[in-house]
């Protein structure tokens, strides 16, 4: 892979490049596809589906973007204000838990659950 | 090591603008106001010395953007999390009935592969665009915008069937309210930048078949002159509605 960094021409990487990761976007595209075809539940089809959309937009902002390619005064001012999201997941993660616990207390709502429900009756839900 | 040229304070002017006094420190003379505070901040200070100005702002915007769809997100975290009302199953949802087959997320998966295809082209016509190939460029473009065209052709017809089955913004058949607020808000706002894109698209693609960049051709509303460089700021923006699709993929139809 090309390792210089972008001149004046701008960033001019081989056909190649853009081919591979076009292939493999489709690979992990399927991959995370199959997990809901193949109804895996449970924290083995959240981490996969987790892992899969961070490999896909690694690819994507990395090549298809060109941050591989640029400064590292760029990369750092463009992708690490992102990071404070999490802190903001974190948070509401936090403040969704009492919510929810305030909602099963006070309305008393049994067999409280965010998981899947099925259409039909006879469907496989959790 | 360093390339750029290094200014001292008495270099960047003063004893030009002020020959009677060459040792001072004072700052040279420039406008009041407003136009000395832009001027200030305008000044000769450059963060991204690889990057010309194009590329750091359309940068910056979408990391702006970044921060709105990671709310849209966010938001349909929380209320997915905090609701006592079981979540639809998206996976029939949004299932397609094929041949008297019904396979689930289809149409979810056929517009992730499109707008991914859609990606791929974007990126080479990027390539084509420095190498000043004309007609691939333009050709690439074009393709790119009728995959984004067909993307949102799909989420038209995919918003009028659920409409059509009773999904409204505060209600639906299936489960939690707040899943049609969610699925309205996100999809709604991706589609629009998938438009947006398109209509650029096509505005630059036209620029580059007509050799607006080779002619050195002055912008209608810049009234400045365009560089290839123009393609690949467009290209950032494309990729990174696809990148948006990705996260919206993961969490809001496979989680």
């Amino acid at each position: 892979m090309a390792r210089k960094t972008a001149h004046a021409e701008g960033q001019q990487h081989p056909i190649k490049v853009y081919l591979l990761v076009w292939f493999w976007l489709f690979v992990l595209s399927t991959c995370s596809y199959l997990v809901d075809y193949f109804g895996l539940q449970g924290y083995l089809r959240w981490s996969l589906i987790l892992l899969f959309m961070i490999v896909k937009a690694g690819l994507i902002v990395a090549v298809f973007m060109h941050m591989a390619w640029e400064r590292l005064a760029l990369i750092y001012a463009i992708l690490v204000p992102p990071g404070a999201v999490l802190l903001f997941v974190a948070i509401m993660a936090f403040e969704s838990g009492y919510t929810h616990l305030s909602r099963v207390t006070f309305f008393g709502t049994e067999g409280a659950s965010t998981e899947h429900m099925t259409i039909e009756p006879s469907g496989s839900g959790e | 090591m360093s390339a750029a040229p290094e200014y001292s304070s008495r270099d960047a002017g003063i004893e030009v603008l002020s020959p009677a006094s060459p040792r001072s420190l004072e700052a040279p003379s420039h406008p009041g106001g407003w136009q000395g505070f832009a001027a200030d901040w305008a000044s000769d200070q450059t963060a991204f010395k690889t990057a010309t100005w194009g590329k750091a702002m359309i940068w910056i915007f979408l990391l702006s953007d970044t921060f709105i769809f990671s709310c849209f997100l966010l938001s349909y975290m929380t209320v997915r999390m905090s609701t006592t009302v079981p979540w639809p199953n998206t996976g029939k949802v949004f299932a397609l009935t094929v041949a008297g087959v019904e396979t689930p997320l289809l149409l979810i998966a056929i517009m992730t592969f499109i707008l991914i295809s859609s990606s791929g082209t974007m990126a080479m016509a990027v390539n084509f665009g420095y190498r000043r190939d004309r007609v691939t460029t333009t050709i690439l473009m074009l393709a790119t915008a009728a995959l984004g065209a067909s993307f949102v052709g799909m989420q038209a017809f995919e918003w009028t069937k659920l409409i059509m089955e009773g999904v409204r913004p505060w209600a639906n058949p299936w489960g939690a309210a707040q899943f049609g607020s969610s699925f309205f808000m996100i999809t709604g706002f991706h589609g629009t930048h998938v438009t947006i894109g398109v209509i650029f698209l096509l505005i630059i693609a036209r620029k580059v078949w007509r050799g607006d960049f080779d002619r050195g051709a002055r912008g209608f509303f810049t009234s400045r002159k365009g560089r290839y460089e123009i393609v690949e700021t467009m290209g950032l923006y494309w990729h990174f509605v696809d990148l948006v699709w990705v996260f919206i993929f993961a969490l809001f139809y496979l989680w």
